[in-house]
């Protein structure tokens, strides 16, 4: 059984917005039924251009549903820059994540919002060269190379479960392989940070913490604990033989913020619990 | 809320006689069956009475079974040690439907230089006996066929390809593992060579296995290691699990009758309700050579996962081959072979019973479920664009 959030269950049970806008501005349909998932959005516009109504109806599993569901209602109210803005990481953050293998979902809503706010501006011409490198699923060169880059992906099953390219048959894992090298040989000069969702963040802190700062700390009989982590505040609480030496302090600044920074985000600055 | 458990070809519950005659050898008996001392010996006497159990369903001797820990490393010791036996040959034949304990071996097997054919299926989920029998080359290892499919409940008819298999000397296994306790085994009316099945799909415990190995077949083992299953099997006895299956096999010998009348019966009941009830569905694999247990029906639209965690809201536990389900991105391997078409086969559900089910259980899944399907459906861009016509078949 696949380990929804209460909240994704929440949505698949009841979901909001079902249905199609009447004389929508702006309308969409993406994913396929032998895709195994598939998704219509419409939505309408009140008099200053913001969303008033958003409508969808989903065949595909509970995270689809429960995705297009959260994604009808994070765009009410937007203008359509703004709803431009959204990514596929926060209809999954609204959710409070989804399983690594049901990413597409969220993927499937970004893309269906970005095609029905083209079908109302009118669709601009089609990226030269876009090809489809998954006959299974029809995904194109475009689409991979956008999650790779959105989502900071490494590796095939990394792309398998963002965009389903490759979950068939397999023969195009060599074409995705070539794609994930050029799209992260482009983002390394640029040093690009990819915007980290809050869940994100945490979770390569904790395993920055794990993998590289904690050994460290226990080889000289220290330990390190995260407590929370607010905006770019990293609280933590330091314990064993750190607790009581007088130079952890200069080890959090110099060894533990540093290497957060290196491995997270620049961004990040170390603070100890009140004690 | 009550469980209403329809998924008996995934795993059943212990049988309450079951348990009884383990629990003792846990704690008070626990004694290894191999030793020298009465306490450890009289273990060994139940183990051996267990195997008569055992061998009496299937119409087996005693010393024709060997206890393992489950279907799968049955399924791999029977065609491993064919693979041994004929070592010059190097062609296995098995089908398009099996379960992944053959389908993944053989798949594993084929990167190690042996050809595989695995044959399809007609769109009844049955198979083309001629393509079978074609098939067969003097470069044939072995063949594994499944006696009954885990997700249609299709039944092949796998005493005659033995049969025919055997006229040309090849060695014949098959995977009987959904077909034990649910239809009439009888290995002295047969020519198949080696039969694996599985504790705890005929209400014993999880983590016992069974091979079964024709008297006169050359074995060669898959764990070496003592003398336990006359050095066929080696690794100290699941003791309290053996003396298990052996009163979960009499149970089966006793039920089976009743699997073919009152389960079967329960079956076609919530079948035919469902199809009239629920309009564009259909049930995949033939209807007549099928486990008396098992239906597998898509409705067309939707999306299974779906269609489960709406009835998991309900208590009422069951499978589907679709996608999302499968772990994987494509729907069930079975389904495809059978060509059933995407918009039907990721709105399948598997439904499958056991003997302690009842009627009012029945009753309770066949009130909720078209009401669940047309909630599902009102979400389905596909749906409303379709003619409404049943097309149940």
């Amino acid at each position: 059984m696949w380990e929804y959030t209460d909240k994704v269950r929440e949505h698949f049970l009841n979901p909001r917005n079902v249905g199609e806008v009447d004389h929508p501005d702006g309308i969409a349909e993406v994913g396929s039924i032998a895709c195994g998932d598939a998704l219509k959005l419409s939505f309408k516009l009140d008099e200053n251009k913001r969303i008033q109504e958003a409508k969808f109806k989903t065949f595909g599993c509970a995270s689809a549903i429960a995705s297009s569901s959260a994604l009808t209602e994070m765009i009410k109210g937007m203008t359509l820059e703004e709803a431009k803005k959204v990514t596929n990481q926060d209809i999954a953050a609204f959710l409070g994540g989804l399983p690594e293998e049901k990413m597409h979902c969220s993927v499937m809503g970004q893309e269906a919002l970005e095609k029905a706010i083209e079908n109302y501006q009118g669709a601009p011409a089609k990226e030269p060269g876009s090809q489809i490198i998954c006959e299974c699923f029809g995904v194109t060169d475009r689409e991979i190379e956008r999650a790779v880059r959105e989502n900071n992906l490494s590796t095939v099953e990394e792309v398998t479960n963002y965009t389903k390219a490759g979950g068939g048959c397999g023969n195009c894992h060599d074409a995705i392989r070539q794609i994930i090298e050029r799209v992260r040989a482009e983002a390394k000069p640029a040093a690009a940070t990819p915007k980290l969702t809050n869940i994100q963040k945490i979770r390569k802190i904790e395993e920055a913490l794990e993998k590289e700062i904690r050994p460290s700390l226990k080889h000289d009989g220290g330990d390190i604990e995260l407590i929370d982590v607010v905006g770019n505040r990293v609280i933590v609480a330091v314990r064993g033989a750190c607790a009581v030496c007088k130079a952890s302090d200069i080890t959090l600044k110099h060894f533990v913020e540093a290497k957060l920074r290196d491995l997270v985000s620049p961004d990040l600055i170390i603070e100890e619990v009140a004690p | 809320m009550k469980t209403v458990y329809l998924d008996n070809n995934a795993t059943t519950q212990v049988a309450s006689e079951v348990l009884e005659a383990m629990l003792p050898y846990f704690h008070e008996y626990y004694g290894n069956p191999s030793s020298m001392h009465s306490f450890g010996g009289q273990v060994a006497r139940k183990i051996r009475d267990a195997r008569e159990q055992v061998a009496a369903l299937i119409g087996a001797t005693p010393d024709e079974i060997i206890f393992t820990s489950c279907g799968t490393e049955s399924d791999n010791a029977a065609i491993r040690s064919a693979l041994a036996t004929y070592p010059e040959r190097r062609h296995i034949v098995t089908s398009r439907v099996e379960h992944p304990a053959v389908k993944s071996l053989c798949a594993n097997l084929a990167g190690q230089g042996y050809r595989i054919t695995e044959l399809p299926v007609e769109k009844n989920g049955l198979l083309d006996m001629e393509q079978f029998v074609d098939s067969l080359t003097p470069d044939t290892a072995v063949v594994s066929l499944m006696w009954s499919n885990n997700e249609t409940g299709v039944i092949f008819p796998v005493e005659k390809a033995a049969e025919l298999a055997h006229e040309r000397g090849i060695p014949f296994h098959t995977d009987a593992v959904q077909s034990t306790g649910k239809i009439p085994i009888d290995m002295k009316k047969n020519m198949i060579d080696m039969l694996s099945f599985s504790g705890h799909k005929l209400h014993a415990p999880k983590g016992i296995g069974v091979l079964y190995v024709r008297k006169g077949t050359r074995f060669s083992p898959f764990l070496i290691g003592g003398h336990q299953e006359k050095g066929r099997r080696g690794g100290t006895e699941n003791t309290p699990s053996i003396i298990g299956l052996g009163k979960a096999c009499e149970l089966a010998a006793r039920h089976l009758d009743t699997e073919n009348s009152a389960v079967r019966r329960l079956r076609d009941r919530l079948e035919e309700a469902l199809l009239v009830r629920i309009p564009k569905c259909r049930v995949n694999g033939d209807i007549l050579q099928r486990l008396p247990n098992t239906t597998n029906i898509s409705f067309e639209f939707v999306e299974g996962e779906g269609i489960l965690l709406l009835m998991n809201e309900y208590g009422i536990c069951a499978s589907s081959g679709s996608a999302c389900t499968s772990g994987s991105l494509q729907p069930s391997h079975v389904l495809r072979a059978m060509g059933v078409p995407f918009t039907m086969a990721h709105g399948s559900i598997r439904f499958s019973l056991s003997i302690y089910n009842t009627e009012e259980e029945i009753d309770f899944v066949i009130e909720k479920l078209p009401s669940i399907i047309e909630r599902l459906r009102g979400m389905s861009p596909y749906w409303g664009s379709a003619p409404q016509a049943c097309a149940s078949v």
